[in-house]
């Protein structure tokens, strides 16, 4: 085995074969068990191959996981996919989470990152993982070729043997370990030399997810469950609106509370510290905190806020300056048209509510040069610099360990990473090397959220004589995410926060002449991506009105839909699926169907909603919805319809509940007595069907999120005769739009 | 004070202010992480466990009023996740997350132990007071009748 002693900076990834491999990975003494099925373990075994892959001498595969664990999968479908062009036995492979080294492990369709969001971890891995699992094979093959002394052309491989068909003889992976020469390049793969999808072993066949074991029996490991030696407990009171800073601190109670062993100012909060949770949290209750009103967002009322961004989305003399899309002439196209609609939509904040409060646990050296820091993360090299920058000391004197995430949605991916600095500058602030787990309250977690933001969306249509849509404008006015959650990504994209402004084009809509175009606001108020990003706002807007479009036209909007679809036939294709299992079309007495359409990061997908409407109170119930999703190659095909069944309910709580507002900048609400989230008895019946075609795979997790505000308004619209415009669609508004 | 009660069959002692949610002595004290925090408040179930064999929120339990009492966890719900709840679970491909499963699984043992064959309306209404951010309620509907059935 080759030994680097520096990551390969500057090396290609198809050049990775050896050498950085040996760099900081722990190379376990002992083997892991291997079952049935894989399994996880903390690190790896045998003879590394490359990067992501060593080969015991047992057969052990170890195969190096590249994405952190949310509850979407990637932890067991991202070393599948490598597995499968392997040709590994799932039953030998030992799957080991990567260490944070961007260069190796980032995903190339993330400017690099080692991020997990945008539901990108599948689509941007997929050639990379397939190509170094391919080199892995390849070497086998060599080796053996070599030591049968035949042409390596007449081996070929069955899960985790490698064969000589003329000569009837078979090598296990792990007997070739012995002799392997592993060569210093890597073996060159053409594309065309990876499997066929009819040739997949492991793609397309559902597998246990490899975590999903320990998550029944009180195993799986958050990072609010690491517990390490001598440990104390820290709590914060943050500024209640972003930039704020302490300025007088009373803390005689809190510090008269038994079990409190320190009160700590830091720049954007006080910190308690304590020998327990409780304790610590207690504390943090009796501080009483003033804040200098640094920052933007003091004074702010998302109400009056959301007002102001619709009076200007609808003001035709406010240009927009950041223009998303452009086909045709818009502008010539309305002028012309022998009948134009105009509509308003609007999407309010949202909190991701993921049911693990942020949390994070770190231990500082003595002399403050080094960390050690467990957290839940979806963006570890980002936790990694962040803890770094707060001690003011390299990043290499950061040992970062991230666990299973107890929920991300987005909220575990922002740059700063907050919850991870809290714990390491209250580390810092405690008797070093004391290490100190900080955890934030539910209240904590909802005052400080950072939301998906508020969006308006102005929209015109024209029409010609004949009825055709022509020209489709849409003015979009909403608060920015990228530039405030992602600065680097902001300024790697352009100055395009493609987080507020995704889905605006309709390119796969037959409409000769479309515009899309931004005026960007920044309020100060705290924003995120969050599952679906701009899409929810956008979409909603959309597809709600292209159905006001079809009403105009006196067209079904399910056949309005099917026109405007002709050159694209895989969405033809889902949609008449969709419309089939709805049975669209059919007479209903007390409720009615809705449908949108959405294609999002290339995924196409179709949504019916049944909903009725009480309208003594106002209450949207949504009887049924169906789904139809083609996201190219299913690599785990019920994990896909579990991603959609989970984000279905996910939009459907958005679009009917889910509402942050904000009052002189702070946030009004604090825990799920008034930050409603869906729960069983209003869940649908979900119906999801996924349609596997040999395209290239693409996302899954946030994708059906944005199809559900639509479908819904769409099918309230159609039973009541009266829109919404406004999402969540909640009792009072639907009261109050009813009359 | 000392308070002693027992947890998972065993017996423990803990020092702790009488005010204590159990919560956190389960979790910090003892040692045993299955058993979740999610809200504080007894809005979300992830914290659910079973006292003398009834779900109870240990959020809102303080720790003094389960001196002599029987404590069971996620942990002890059975040694080797054999526990129908639990064989169910994962044949039904429930967790995402997962973080919400452990309140989820000790809420639906409970039921199935005083009613072991409930509708999915008794179902319904027993679990709705549990949250799952994932979304895995359909899935966890299922899983529940069908431990009902293999049970």
């Amino acid at each position: 085995m080759n030994k680097i002693s520096r990551p390969g900076v500057g090396v290609s990834r198809r050049g990775f074969m050896i050498g950085i491999a040996g760099m900081t990975f722990a190379i376990a003494a002992g083997e892991p068990r291997v079952g049935s099925a894989a399994i996880e373990a903390p690190d790896r075994a045998g003879t590394p191959f490359n990067p992501w892959v060593s080969i015991a001498p047992s057969g052990a595969i170890s195969i190096m996981a590249p994405a952190t664990e949310m509850g979407q999968g990637s932890l067991t479908s991202l070393p599948l996919i490598l597995a499968d062009e392997l040709d590994a036995d799932w039953s030998k492979v030992v799957i080991v989470p990567a260490p944070p080294i961007g260069k190796i492990y980032g995903n190339p369709s993330m400017f690099g990152a080692m991020l997990t969001a945008h539901s990108l971890s599948v689509q941007g891995y997929f050639t990379p993982l397939r190509t170094f699992g391919a080199q892995v094979r390849a070497v086998l093959l060599d080796n053996v070729a070599r030591h049968w002394n035949v042409p390596s052309a007449e081996l070929s491989t069955e899960p985790s043997v490698v064969v000589h068909a003329k000569s009837g003889r078979r090598i296990g992976y792990g007997d070739i370990v012995a002799f392997a020469e592993i060569p210093a390049v890597a073996p060159d793969i053409k594309p065309e030399a990876l499997k066929k999808p009819s040739e997949f072993r492991l793609i397309g066949h559902d597998v246990m997810r490899v975590e999903l074991p320990t998550k029944v029996n009180g195993s799986a490991i958050y990072a609010i469950d690491v517990q390490v030696p001598g440990m104390i407990y820290g709590a914060i009171l943050r500024s209640p609106v972003q930039g704020g800073a302490p300025d007088n601190v009373d803390d005689a109670a809190a510090k008269a509370l038994s079990g409190v062993i320190d009160v700590v100012r830091l720049p954007y909060g006080v910190g308690v510290l304590a020998q327990t949770p409780w304790a610590a949290f207690t504390a943090k209750s009796t501080l009483e905190v003033t804040w200098r009103r640094n920052g933007k967002a003091w004074g702010f009322d998302s109400g009056k806020g959301l007002d102001a961004f619709a009076t200007d989305a609808r003001d035709l003399n406010m240009p927009t300056t950041v223009d998303w899309y452009k086909r045709g002439d818009t502008a010539v196209a309305l002028a012309r048209a022998a009948t134009t609609i105009e509509a308003e939509y609007r999407c309010q904040y949202a909190y991701h509510a993921q049911m693990e409060p942020l949390n994070a646990v770190a231990s500082v050296s003595a002399a403050g040069d080094a960390a050690e820091v467990w957290c839940g993360t979806q963006y570890p090299t980002a936790a990694k610099a962040a803890s770094a920058k707060a001690l003011g000391i390299p990043v290499e004197k950061i040992k970062l360990n991230y666990t299973l995430l107890g929920g991300g949605y987005g909220r575990r991916g922002d740059y700063t990473e907050e919850w991870v600095v809290d714990a390491v500058l209250l580390a810092k602030s405690a008797q070093r090397p004391v290490p100190v787990k900080v955890m934030w309250t539910r209240e904590d977690d909802v005052h400080n959220g950072h939301f998906r933001p508020i969006t308006a969306n102005y929209l015109r249509a024209g029409l010609d004589a004949s009825g055709r849509l022509i020209a489709y404008d849409q003015r979009v006015v909403g608060d920015r995410v990228l530039p405030f959650e992602n600065p680097q990504f902001f300024r790697a994209a352009h100055g395009r926060d493609y987080q507020l402004m995704d889905g605006v084009e309709l390119t796969y809509y037959d409409i000769p002449n479309q515009y899309a175009g931004q005026i960007p606001r920044d309020t100060g108020v705290r924003t995120a991506p969050l599952r679906g990003i701009g899409d929810i706002a956008n979409k909603f807007a959309a597809e709600s009105f292209l159905d006001e479009v079809a009403l105009k036209r006196g067209v079904d909007p399910m056949q309005f839909r099917l026109e405007l679809l002709k050159h694209t036939p895989r969405g033809l294709k889902v949609l008449q699926r969709v419309a089939e299992m709805a049975d669209w079309g059919r007479k209903l007495d007390n409720t009615a169907l809705g449908c949108a359409f959405i294609v999002y990061n290339d995924t196409l997908i179709s949504g019916v909603a049944e909903v009725s409407v009480d309208h003594s109170t106002g209450q949207i119930k949504v009887h049924n919805f169906w789904c139809v999703v083609d996201c190219g190659i299913a690599v785990q095909p019920d994990n896909i319809i579990a991603q959609f069944e989970g984000g279905i309910v996910y939009g459907l709580s958005l679009s009917l509940f889910e509402e942050i507002t904000i009052r002189d900048g702070a946030v009004q609400q604090s825990n799920f007595y008034d930050y409603r989230v869906m729960r069983m008895y209003e869940v649908p019946d979900i119906h999801v069907e996924v349609i596997s075609t040999d395209n290239h795979p693409t996302g899954v997790g946030q994708m059906p999120v944005p199809i559900v505000a639509p479908a819904v308004h769409n099918a309230v619209a159609r039973l009541t005769g009266v829109r919404l415009r406004e999402s969540p669609m909640t009792q009072e508004r639907v009261k109050k739009a009813l009359g | 004070m000392a308070i002693s009660f027992k947890v998972n069959g065993g017996p423990v002692s803990v020092d702790a202010p009488q005010d204590t949610p159990l919560l956190w002595v389960i979790r910090e004290q003892l040692k045993l992480t299955g058993t979740k925090f999610g809200c504080g408040a007894g809005l979300c179930g992830a914290c659910v466990v079973h006292i003398d064999g009834k779900s109870a929120f240990s959020c809102q339990t303080q720790v003094s009023n389960v001196a002599g009492k029987q404590v069971t966890t996620i942990e002890g719900l059975s040694p080797d996740s054999s526990h129908p709840v639990q064989k169910a679970w994962l044949a039904e491909r429930v967790p995402q997350c997962g973080y919400c499963q452990s309140g989820q699984i000790m809420g639906a043992a409970d039921l199935l132990t005083r009613n072991p064959h409930p509708t999915r309306a008794e179902i319904i209404t027993h679990m709705s007071g549990h949250l799952c951010r994932c979304g895995t309620y359909l899935r966890i509907m299922r899983a529940i009748e069908r431990a009902s059935r293999e049970s």
